[in-house]
């Protein structure tokens, strides 16, 4: 194990280490902290200059009582919901086929495709700007979430094919070989062989995907506008401009849009990071 | 492999079998790739090739596109102030975004212990990479404020300040940068906690004993093995020091005085402000950031396929 473990250098090492971690921590996490701290603030303070000094009353329910009945805030956050959830299922689902065929088979062209999917998931977003709005339109889905979804699908895909083919790859091919022997057809053998092995590839990248596309702006700006179909980081923004300088309920706000991906992380956090990491070990 | 017969009936038959079933073995991947490939085109491949197509045209977005040649990258390369500020800020963003993955090893080192509740540390370390770019933006925009900060507050301790950094054209860039290294470098923490979890003791303990430690260590035994999480740290990073976007459209919507544009954003003010729709101008940029990109890509994918070529 490098560095050398610390029970190792004796009992007074391990207590300094001890004592700076959590203050490390607080470094780290300041800013957040301070938002933090900031949304459960009452309006005085502010008005008053008391920045940092301690909340002279605590109004956690007032302030985010606030952000979720007195603005867009839970219709951004359904949107949000209903984009994110939808292309999860569809990028899994494309991935997991294209995955099986790029890993399972050999094939002329097969390295090529498996290439232009990774290389088209590292291409600038303002290259297909354009013509993807564009296309949108044409569609009559501008504004709409759907728009944003397919075209989030799209996208993933590329990303996804790469995580799944390499997924499977390492499964045992032997095992594809002696359903083959038995005679089971193929997509028999990608749906009752392959599939149910790939549940812990399928359940890292739903994750993944899920935090990916809930924290997605560029898209929404592109593609939507209004609460009527606008995820929450970009209405964000909007909520940002009712409540303009109101920093206690801004903090509240962006606390709100971030909580969904920190839950998720912090429940399947094991297949996040599995996920993530994904080909840093060899 | 031992597989036990699963009660199918043999081969009887299928020499008959329809030429789907002789076939099936080519077939198969294929059926399986059309809709991935199909979406991808549509929406990935074919749009690259549209954007250039509009780049040479002028356009607002509506109406008929007028083709102007190479008129569009004349004008941003010859006099376009924008485009020279908005392209040496990528170049910065390149450089100093790089700096996660020192940092983000070094935070890894220090948390690559087995003491008590070191778990937890390690997730609320990781934890600002699952934040949304435009959370990090106001987070950071709201602790850069001049009198509300908390940056100024804790400055004003040391008897420093105020600094306004957002809205100082020669710092802003910086500002915006320094918090977008923070998810970033929580990023390549990771990477390389799960990296030093794999590295192989037995060479450690051997290195050990022919007497290398510290800085030696880490550079000859340690830092070889981690070499794929760097490679993957170093993916991520460049490709995101190239899209930063988000960040800057939160934190100062490319100003003061346009000072920290870069080529995805300036693309975008382009085609899409209240200024009006430039798309033919908009997608040259974007064409130039492709182009840019593709040296990246290029070696990533020559890397990859070295690899692949290894594998098999």
């Amino acid at each position: 194990m490098f560095p050398k473990p610390i029970e190792q250098r004796g009992p007074g090492a391990k207590l300094t280490y001890q004592a700076i971690l959590p203050l490390a921590l607080i470094m780290w996490l300041l800013p957040l902290i301070a938002v933090a701290v900031f949304s459960i603030k009452p309006d005085a303070d502010f008005t008053n200059g008391n920045y940092w000094g301690p909340p002279s009353s605590f109004e956690f329910f007032t302030n985010y009582g606030r952000v979720f009945f007195e603005s867009d805030m839970p219709r951004y956050m359904l949107n949000s919901l209903l984009i994110t959830i939808p292309t999860v299922i569809g990028a899994v689902a494309l991935s997991s086929l294209t995955g099986f065929a790029l890993g399972i088979y050999k094939f002329n062209g097969n390295l090529l495709i498996f290439f232009m999917f990774i290389a088209g998931n590292f291409v600038p977003f303002q290259i297909l700007m354009v013509p993807v709005r564009d296309l949108t339109v044409s569609m009559n889905l501008y504004d709409t979430k759907t728009g944003l979804v397919l075209f989030h699908i799209a996208f993933q895909t590329g990303f996804c094919t790469l995580f799944m083919r390499n997924f499977i790859r390492q499964l045992p091919f032997e095992l594809i070989e002696a359903a083959r022997v038995e005679g089971v057809a193929e997509w028999r053998i990608f749906w009752f062989v392959v599939l149910p092995l790939m549940r812990p590839a399928l359940a890292a990248l739903s994750v993944l995907i899920f935090t990916f596309i809930w924290n997605d702006y560029f898209w929404a700006v592109v593609l939507t506008q209004g609460p009527d179909s606008q995820p929450v980081t970009a209405g964000i923004t909007a909520f940002n401009s009712q409540f303009r300088a109101a920093y206690h309920l801004m903090s509240a706000g962006s606390i709100v849009a971030a909580l969904p991906p920190v839950l998720m992380f912090f429940l399947m956090q094991k297949h996040f990071i599995a996920g993530l990491t994904l080909g840093a070990v060899k | 492999m031992a597989t036990s017969a699963t009660g199918h009936t043999g081969h009887g038959g299928r020499a008959r079998a329809g030429w789907y079933k002789r076939n099936e073995i080519a077939l198969t991947p294929w059926l399986f790739l059309i809709p991935g490939i199909l979406f991808f085109a549509v929406y990935v491949i074919i749009p690259i090739f549209q954007s250039v197509w509009i780049s040479f045209h002028e356009w607002d977005g509506l109406g008929a596109k007028e083709w102007v040649g190479t008129a569009n990258y004349e004008r941003l390369l010859t006099d376009d102030r924008k485009f020279d500020v908005s392209f040496w800020n990528n170049i910065r963003w390149l450089f100093l975004y790089l700096l996660a993955i020192p940092a983000g090893l070094f935070i890894a080192l220090f948390l690559n212990q087995t003491v008590f509740g070191i778990r937890l540390y390690k997730s609320l370390f990781f934890f600002p990479f699952v934040l949304s770019q435009v959370v990090v933006g106001l987070v950071f925009s709201w602790f850069y404020l001049p009198r509300e900060g908390l940056l100024n507050a804790l400055l004003a301790v040391f008897g420093l300040g105020p600094v306004n950094i957002l809205g100082d054209p020669n710092l802003a860039t910086y500002g915006i940068i320094a918090a977008s290294l923070w998810p970033q470098t929580a990023y390549c923490m990771i990477l390389y906690l799960t990296g030093l979890n794999a590295v192989d003791p037995e060479q450690v303990e051997a290195a050990r004993l022919d007497g290398a430690k510290g800085w030696k260590m880490l550079w000859y035994v340690i830092l070889p093995q981690l070499k794929p999480a760097t490679f993957i740290a170093f993916v991520v990073t460049i490709i995101g020091a190239l899209r930063s976007f988000d960040l800057i459209s939160v934190m100062t919507n490319g100003g003061p005085f346009g000072s920290t544009r870069v080529l995805s954003f300036y693309m975008f003010e382009e085609s899409l402000s209240e200024f009006g729709f430039r798309m033919g101008y908009g997608a040259a940029i974007a064409v130039v950031l492709f182009f840019i990109m593709l040296g990246f890509i290029a070696y990533f994918l020559w890397s990859m396929w070295r690899e692949e070529k290894g594998a098999r």
